[in-house]
């Protein structure tokens, strides 16, 4: 291993591919800002120009750059503007925006530079380690297996299911699957629920509805309710993350970080759930003062999904690498590329052409460094966007979000979509709903039913739950996550009652 | 009746119609061999619609207790807030969707820049316009040049 690791280092060092990572990060950087640009049609536009290149080492550092930069780019407006423009970040912005409104946007964006740096290189440590024996592990997974991944995922909802709330975030949750069982369902091909509208035919886009829930109502609110003077909109302090901040979610990052990973290597699963579950699984770790804040700007809620979806980002080359079974849209890209480039990957990648496959996993390692090195001090200018005066930047989220849901669809129905969904979240924020579970069952539904429906045929039943240890097993791993904090809070309530009726 | 129990109304009467079409509509469509197969179309809206429904119900009849949280923004007093302007931009929103594809992309841009920062009470003219041209040129730049996506940039009896 150490052998190849001195290749790798010796390919990735050179003053051209060092420069293609710099350049790649860059680019990832600011296009991942724009909501709707994620990194997987990022990578696809740098394709014809790595492609072009010829060297197959050179090209792979190249959009490794670009993904990891993308990646950060998409946490930085889900963190500053509430605006996830990739599915991935969605859970960024649950602690993330509360932070930056709360006139934290720097340390917010450092937490995440750090937590995406850590995750993406304990990722990488842990794929140069284990890329052999957890080829196999992905292919133990079946359709009935990710099925129960999914309802896992779908269990974060628990998490913003406050007192009172699990009836309010089930409704949100429910609303979302249905949104996604609208428009041609890949197993099926047949349209449901579109009215006959054409522009249904392909279901609601992911972009629009993110920005719908959450980006417009956000700015409906900055509108309606502008801030007094003196408050600490705008301002950027606290860009240094303390010790006793750094001692707190260092064990986030570190379990999620492995979490993350192993969720990533699952083809089909990817960094999503990885990032809604290590969200879920940190709430219900963390102490009961802790768990209040979460939600509001906590420390943890933040570095917690930005871990693990680097993590998972860099897990999803497992089976690429090994297998040769790209296990999200941006890996079936890059797989792309590679073939472009005459490089086949698969079981024989290690053998034939080592320098490749080591090439890659330092071009991670100098990525992720790259990106920390050029991002850090990048930030307080970054987060100087909230200090743009707001008669002016209220305008620009705006534009952002439309330009992002037209980006996605080229299409100008999707835009009238958008501002109808953006009034009803508004209606929702108002009357105390919970919207993140809504859009956490969209972007899983899809998935959900498809596995749903093929473990269905290939068990001609539901005979799959019982049948499968490993689905039972995640089955009831996802009923403890959702039944544990309302356990907890009712045994709160008898514990307060207690005390109440000793008085 | 509170608004969270409003919209819960709606939301039942959205799953009831979900549920009537998942239930009886759908399956009429269907061709005979899907017939066979152990699961339709149909199969998992009309879980959804149950579960829907039944979350629906819970809020819908107060089971739930709730506490009641202090609002950002009490919706009962909405007078009181910059509605004017809110209704306005969402207005403005609309008005870019429908003029983008006709009017072209930079014009439509601009006076929407323009006309939003308006809204919001922005009277300094030359800094709006020109902050508005210049995002406009660089972003029409960006998607259009760099990243090789059409948008239609002049009004269609220009040409394409």
């Amino acid at each position: 291993m150490l052998e190849g690791l001195l290749i790798g280092l010796q390919t990735a060092l050179s003053f051209q591919n060092l420069a293609m990572v710099i350049a790649g990060c860059l680019i990832g950087t600011f296009i991942g800002m724009l909501p709707g640009l994620g990194p997987m049609s990022i990578i696809a536009i740098m394709i014809p120009i790595a492609i072009s290149m010829g060297d197959a080492s050179a090209a792979l550092i190249l959009l490794a750059g670009v993904y990891y930069g993308a990646i950060f780019g998409g946490s930085t407006s889900s963190i500053l503007l509430n605006a996830p423009g990739v599915a991935g970040t969605v859970a960024s912005s649950f602690d993330g925006y509360p932070m930056a409104r709360q006139g934290k946007a720097g340390k917010a964006l450092t937490i995440a530079a750090v937590s995406s740096f850590a995750g993406g290189t304990i990722g990488a440590i842990l794929l140069m380690v284990f890329a052999p024996m957890l080829s196999s592990v992905a292919l133990l997974f079946h359709s009935a297996e990710y099925f129960a991944l999914m309802v896992v995922g779908l269990s974060a909802i628990a998490a913003f299911a406050g007192t009172g709330q699990v009836a309010k975030a089930m409704i949100m949750t429910v609303f979302g699957l249905i949104m996604a069982t609208v428009g041609e369902g890949a197993l099926f091909n047949l349209p449901r629920f579109t009215g006959g509208v054409m522009d249904l035919q392909s279901g609601f886009g992911f972009i629009t509805l993110a920005m719908a829930m959450f980006a417009l109502p956000e700015a409906i609110f900055l509108v309606l309710k502008p801030k007094t003077k003196g408050s600490a909109e705008g301002e950027i302090r606290e860009l240094r993350i303390t010790p006793a901040e750094a001692h707190a979610i260092a064990p986030v990052i570190g379990r999620q970080s492995i979490q993350g990973f192993f969720i990533g290597v699952l083809p089909g699963a990817g960094a999503t759930i990885a990032s809604f579950l290590g969200y879920a699984v940190e709430r219900n770790l963390a102490t009961k003062e802790e768990q209040a804040e979460f939600g509001k700007g906590s420390i943890k809620g933040l570095a917690a999904p930005e871990t693990a979806n680097n993590a998972a980002c860099t897990g999803s080359f497992v089976p690429l690498l090994t297998l040769g079974i790209p296990g999200s849209g941006t890996t079936a890209i890059l797989l792309g590329a590679l073939i472009a480039l005459n490089v086949s990957p698969g079981p024989r990648l290690m053998i034939d052409e080592p320098q490749i496959f080591w090439a890659v996993i330092m071009s991670m390692f100098i990525g992720n460094l790259v990106l920390l090195i050029l991002n850090l001090p990048l930030i307080p200018y970054i987060a100087k966007v909230l200090s743009i005066p707001r008669n002016f930047l209220i305008p620009f989220i705006l534009f952002f979000t439309l330009m992002g849901a037209y980006i996605g669809q080229n299409n100008a129905t999707e835009l009238l979509i958008l501002v109808g969904f953006g009034v009803c979240a508004t209606a929702l924020k108002f009357a105390d709903y919970p919207l993140a579970p809504l859009l956490i069952g969209f972007i899983l539904g899809g998935m959900l039913e498809n596995n749903f429906s093929r473990s269905m045929q290939l068990y001609d039943g539901v005979a799959f739950i019982w049948e499968r240890p490993m689905t039972l097993g995640l089955l009831v791993i996802a009923a403890i996550l959702i039944l544990l904090p309302s356990y907890r809070a009712r045994r709160a309530r008898h514990r307060a009652d207690g005390v109440a009726d000793g008085d | 009746m509170a608004l969270d129990r409003w919209i819960a109304l709606i939301l039942l009467g959205l799953c009831l119609a979900y549920g009537y079409t998942a239930w009886f509509a759908m399956d009429a469509g269907l061709a005979p061999f899907m017939k066979r197969a152990p699961i339709w179309p149909s199969t998992f809206p009309k879980v959804l619609s149950i579960l829907g429904t039944i979350a629906c119900l819970i809020i819908l009849m107060g089971i739930e207790k709730s506490d009641v949280k202090e609002a950002e923004i009490d919706y009962r007093r909405l007078h009181e807030y910059k509605l004017g302007q809110a209704v306005l931009l969402l207005l403005l929103m609309v008005a870019y969707a429908i003029c983008l594809r006709p009017v072209g992309f930079i014009i439509s841009t601009i006076s929407f820049l323009f006309l939003g920062a308006f809204i919001l009470g922005e009277r300094k003219w030359l800094l709006m316009f020109s902050v508005a041209v210049v995002t406009t040129l660089i972003v029409w730049y960006l998607v259009q040049q760099v990243l090789g996506i059409y948008m239609r940039p002049l009004p269609g009896i220009l040409g394409d």
